[in-house]
């Protein structure tokens, strides 16, 4: 397996506050990884650090082996990393269609995914595509949020907190996509408060602490105690 | 009789402080600048025109032409270069490097060109009239309002109709948000300014035939610009034409009671509507 995204010894800032030590972890082509941890892990700093939002003050972060650290987030886009922020993050301004054209404003033309598509992926985006997207309800804004990034076609698909806030039945569905993303050729990235989501949806889960990934491994392969510590800090030793 | 033919100069009027007023609008309704240097851009616009007009012989109408593109580059280059370095959480900072360049702006102008007082000259068409019933209209007051009404539909089509027009947006909303879908606010905001010197020189080519201009004039026309975007609401193209239209009617309806009433009566209407309607007549829902 190509590693499609490599990240080595990659440490960052929120504000002065020093949120990521040293994160290794590396993405393979049409692979699905989770990041759980608990609030406050460094799990949005990690995303919002590969994406060039974050400021990186360590490591590198390598796209299909190019060195993509540092790069201004609008060139990340370009590059074929997309992300579905926290909290959604629609733009009020914008109908529901205008959300998911504008995640097409760079990155148009070849590709998987077309306005059609998504609309079909989810079809109440089609149904509602002249209402302002934030008038929506949480999932179906989450779901306007996974299509917007889609809409650059991007090799990899950042998931910031997918399931926050939203109830286990919209939270079903929205996952309930993930087939088709994966058979779109897109790798993924998810991060997740909700355990047992992660591991259903994931081919390999990190679970992070402090900024350090505590936990590497295969679902399968990880015991639910071991996760447990390693998500709430229990120490063994 | 009389009423409806001042209701129908001032109407016009309007037209010529929407034109000042839209690229003002167009750019805070973006990037939440208060650009204090507007007014004198448009003078500069008018002293643009001259020159081409005074070395080519050109018709100021065709000068125009001319002027626009040299003006788009001017705002582009303005915003990269500085107003860019300025915006921020901020609004200080912005406010005093577009004063200091309206500073720059007037007396660079009056290095140039002197104090004196100049004219765009259009020929006849300044003279010409055109009667409508029991009113009288003038032609360039006519078409003054024709560009505004022009130029305000065609901004609002790129605003809601283009992809430059969803990047206007999208930026003004969220400008983080914004750099994940590969947009750069900063280019965003050059091409908003660009876009605002162009709609200037139209205003420049209006202001500088019906009227004489020297260096001095671009605050006054800064005032006005700034009252009718503030009366239509912040941000509302189509309230930025109400605005200029409210100032336009209340300076006409005052000059016919006391010609020494025009101005302020403008400013009067706009302190009513600011009593009345703090938001202005038509506020974005999302401010």
């Amino acid at each position: 397996m190509t590693a499609l995204l490599e990240i080595t010894g990659l440490t960052a800032h929120y504000g002065d506050f020093q949120a990521l030590f040293g994160v290794d972890l590396t993405l393979e082509v049409g692979r699905t990884v989770a990041i759980i941890g608990a609030n406050g892990a460094g799990k949005t700093t990690l995303m919002r650090a590969i994406t060039g939002v974050a400021k990186v003050t360590a490591g590198s972060v390598l796209l299909a082996g190019e060195d993509v650290t540092r790069a201004a987030a609008p060139d990340i886009l370009m590059r074929g990393i997309a992300m579905v922020p926290e909290g959604r993050r629609l733009f009020p301004s914008l109908t529901v269609e205008e959300n998911l054209l504008i995640g097409a404003h760079a990155r148009s033309g070849n590709g998987y995914w077309t306005l059609e598509k998504v609309q079909r992926l989810f079809p109440i985006l089609k149904e509602r595509a002249r209402s302002p997207g934030t008038a929506l309800s949480g999932g179906q804004q989450q779901m306007v949020a996974i299509g917007r990034a889609l809409m650059s076609n991007p090799r990899v698909l950042l998931c910031d907190e997918l399931s926050l806030g939203l109830a286990p039945v919209v939270i079903k569905e929205i996952y309930a996509a993930f087939p088709q993303i994966k058979e779109s050729g897109t790798s993924i990235i998810v991060v997740e408060q909700d355990i047992g989501q992660a591991l259903r949806v994931a081919d390999h889960v990190h679970c992070m602490m402090e900024g350090r990934i505590t936990l590497s491994g295969r679902p399968a392969d990880l015991s639910r105690e071991a996760i447990h510590d390693a998500y709430f800090g229990v120490s063994h030793a | 009789m009389i009423l409806v033919d001042t209701l129908a100069q001032g109407l016009l009027l309007g037209g010529l402080y929407a034109l000042f007023a839209a690229g003002l609008s167009l750019v805070f309704g973006i990037m939440r600048l208060v650009n204090l240097a507007h007014g004198d851009l448009i003078i500069l616009g008018a002293y643009l025109i001259l020159t081409i007009t005074s070395a080519t012989g050109l018709h100021p109408f065709v000068a125009v032409f001319l002027a626009a593109p040299a003006m788009f580059a001017l705002g582009w280059l303005l915003q990269t270069h500085l107003l860019n370095r300025v915006l921020g959480t901020d609004i200080l900072p912005p406010l005093l490097v577009t004063f200091g360049l309206s500073v720059v702006i007037q007396n660079a102008l009056l290095e140039g060109f002197t104090a004196d007082s100049q004219k765009l000259t259009a020929g006849p068409i300044e003279a010409q009239a055109m009667h409508i019933g029991p009113v009288t209209l003038g032609v360039m007051p006519v078409l003054t309002f024709a560009s505004a009404v022009a130029v305000i539909f065609v901004l609002n089509q790129i605003f809601y109709r283009t992809a430059l027009g969803r990047a206007f947006r999208a930026t003004s909303d969220d400008a983080v948000t914004a750099q994940l879908m590969g947009i750069r606010p900063q280019r965003v905001f050059a091409m908003a300014t660009g876009l605002a010197l162009v709609v200037a020189t139209i205003a420049a080519l209006y202001l500088g035939t019906r009227a004489n201009f020297d260096p001095s004039i671009g605050p006054a026309r800064l005032l006005y610009a700034f009252e009718a975007v503030i009366i239509g609401g912040l941000g509302s193209l189509w309230g930025t034409l109400a605005g200029g239209i409210v100032i336009g009617v209340a300076q006409a309806v005052g000059a016919s009671i006391n010609p020494e009433w025009q101005i302020l009566s403008g400013h009067i209407a706009f302190v009513i509507v600011l009593l009345l309607r703090p938001r202005g007549l038509f506020p974005r829902a999302n401010d």
